[in-house]
C-alpha cells in the first residue's frame, strides 16, 4: 500500500520518457510533435499529483462545505494555463511541418536532411 | 477503491502512450492521442482538479485532435521509416526512468497532508480567498486575481502562437489569396451529404455553445473560466465547419470577427490592468475598480475572464481555418 502512493510518480516518469523517446528516436516530424504532447501531459500529471490531498475535494468553497479539506489550487492554476499554451505551441509546430512538407515533399527528418545535402 | 481505479486508469494511460508511439499510421496515432487526453482528464477528476480536467477534455481530446487531423490532411498519413538508433534511445530512456523512479522514493506519498507542497502558500489562498475575493472557485480566483500577471502572459503567448501560425500559413505554394481561398472553402463541403451526422451535429451544436457560455459565466462558482469556455465555443464552431463545410462556417463567423475576438480579448485584459493604474493603484489591481474592494475583485475577474475566453476562442478558430482553407499540393 505504501508503494501504491508512488505509482503516480512512476507513471509520470514512464510517460515522460515515452514522449522523450518519440522526440529523439522517431524521424517523422508529426510523431515528434506527438511525443512532445505526451511529454507535456506527463508534466501535467506530476503537478496535479502533487496538489492532491487525501480525503480532499476540488478547491471550490461552496456554502455548507467550508470545513471540507481542499486540494492545493496553485498547481491546478499553473497546469490549466499550461494546457492552453501547449495546444498553441502544438499548432505552431504543425504549421511549420505543413510548410516543410510543401517545400521538401516529405515530413520525415531523413528525407529533409537528404534534400538539404544535395 | 478510488486508489485502485486511479492505478487502473494510469496503467491504461501508459498503454495508450505506448500505442501512440508505436502506431505507423498517423491518423491512428492521433485518435489514440485523443483517447490518451480523455483518460488523463478522468485522472485529473480523481485528483480533485475539476478545472484542469475540463480544460484537458476540451483542448486535448477535442481541439488538439482536430488540429492534428487538419494538418495531416495536407501531408502523408504514413510513417515511412522506423526509429533511428532505437537501441541507443532505449538505453537512455530506460536509464532515465530508473533514475527518476529511484528519486521518487524520497517523495511524499500521494495525498500525504504533511507534504511540503501542501503546507506553504496553498493553504493561504484557501483561507484568504473568501475574505479578499469572495468567489467560491479558488482556482479562478488565483488565476484571475492573485496570479493575474501570469495569466496575462499566457494570453499573449496564445495570441503570439496564433499570429505565428497565420504568418507561417499565409505564405508558400499552398496558400490562397482571398479569391482562391473562397473557391477552396466552397469545395470543402464537409459532411453535408452524411445525413445522420449532419442531423445529430445540428442538434448538438447549440448545446455545445450554450455550455461554453455557461462555463464562461459560471467560472467563478463552478469549474470553468475563460480558457475552458474559449476552447468549448471554438469546438462548437469547428463542429459546425466539419458538418456544414468551411464556407458556411466562415459566413457564420467571418475572419474579421475572429480577428476582433483575438485582439479584443487581449486588449480587454490589458485595459482592465491599466484601469487599475489610472484609478490610483497597481497594474491588474482590481480592488479599486469599484467602491467595494471585494466587488471590484469580482468585476475584474469577470472582465479578464471574458478577455481570456475571447482570445482563446478567436485564436483556436483562426488556427483551425488556416489549416482547413489550405490545399494539399504534395
Amino acid at each position: 500500500m505504501n508503494f501504491l502512493g508512488l505509482y503516480n510518480y512512476w507513471v509520470f516518469a514512464v510517460l515522460l520518457m515515452i514522449g522523450f523517446y518519440a522526440v529523439v528516436a522517431k524521424t517523422n516530424l508529426v510523431k515528434k510533435l506527438m511525443g512532445l504532447s505526451l511529454f507535456q501531459a506527463a508534466v501535467f500529471l506530476l503537478y496535479i499529483t502533487m496538489g492532491k490531498i487525501s480525503g480532499g475535494t476540488a478547491p471550490i468553497i461552496q456554502k455548507g462545505l467550508e470545513d471540507a479539506v481542499f486540494s492545493n489550487p496553485l498547481p491546478q492554476v499553473l497546469i490549466l494555463t499550461a494546457i492552453v499554451v501547449g495546444i498553441s505551441t502544438t499548432a505552431l509546430g504543425l504549421g511549420i511541418i505543413v510548410r516543410i512538407n510543401e517545400e521538401y515533399g516529405s515530413i520525415d527528418e531523413r528525407d529533409v536532411q537528404e534534400s538539404d545535402r544535395r | 477503491m478510488t486508489t485502485l481505479f486511479g492505478v487502473f486508469l494510469l496503467t491504461l494511460l501508459v498503454i495508450t502512450a505506448l500505442a501512440v508511439v508505436r502506431a505507423r499510421h498517423l491518423v491512428v496515432a492521433v485518435m489514440l492521442l485523443g483517447i490518451f487526453s480523455l483518460l488523463l482528464a478522468v485522472n485529473f477528476v480523481l485528483l480533485d482538479a475539476a478545472d484542469v480536467a475540463l480544460t484537458e477534455a476540451a483542448v486535448g481530446a477535442g481541439i488538439s485532435t482536430v488540429l492534428f487531423l487538419g494538418a495531416l490532411a495536407l501531408m502523408s498519413e504514413r510513417e515511412h521509416y522506423g526509429s533511428s538508433r532505437p537501441w541507443l534511445s532505449l538505453v537512455v530512456v530506460v536509464s532515465a526512468v530508473l533514475v527518476v523512479v529511484y528519486a521518487t522514493f524520497d517523495q511524499p506519498r500521494l495525498g500525504d497532508p504533511e507534504a511540503p507542497v501542501l503546507n506553504h502558500v496553498g493553504p493561504w489562498y484557501l483561507e484568504k480567498t473568501p475574505e479578499y475575493v469572495d468567489i467560491p472557485n479558488v482556482v479562478t480566483a488565483v488565476l484571475g486575481s492573485y496570479r493575474g500577471y501570469d495569466t496575462l502572459g499566457e494570453v499573449f503567448v496564445v495570441f503570439t502562437a496564433g499570429i505565428g501560425v497565420l504568418f507561417l500559413l499565409s505564405a508558400g505554394p499552398g496558400a490562397q489569396n482571398n479569391g482562391r481561398r473562397r473557391a477552396v472553402a466552397e469545395k470543402k463541403i464537409g459532411l453535408r451529404d452524411e445525413r445522420l451526422l449532419h442531423v445529430i451535429g445540428q442538434l448538438v451544436i447549440p448545446f455545445v455553445l450554450l455550455f461554453g457560455l455557461y462555463v464562461q459565466f459560471h467560472g467563478e462558482y463552478g469549474p470553468g473560466g475563460g480558457f475552458q469556455a474559449g476552447a468549448l465555443i471554438a469546438a462548437g464552431f469547428i463542429l459546425y465547419a466539419l458538418i456544414e463545410g468551411e464556407q458556411r462556417a466562415l459566413e457564420a463567423l467571418p475572419q474579421g470577427g475572429l480577428n476582433f475576438l483575438m485582439v479584443g480579448g487581449a486588449l480587454l485584459y490589458g485595459v482592465v490592468g491599466l484601469a487599475g493604474i489610472l484609478l490610483g493603484s497597481n497594474f491588474l489591481a482590481y480592488s479599486v475598480l469599484a467602491q467595494d474592494p471585494v466587488f471590484g475583485q469580482k468585476l475584474g475577474i469577470i472582465l479578464i475572464e471574458a478577455g481570456v475566453g475571447m482570445t482563446v476562442c478567436g485564436v483556436l478558430l483562426r488556427i483551425f481555418h488556416a489549416f482547413a482553407c489550405r490545399e494539399r499540393i504534395r
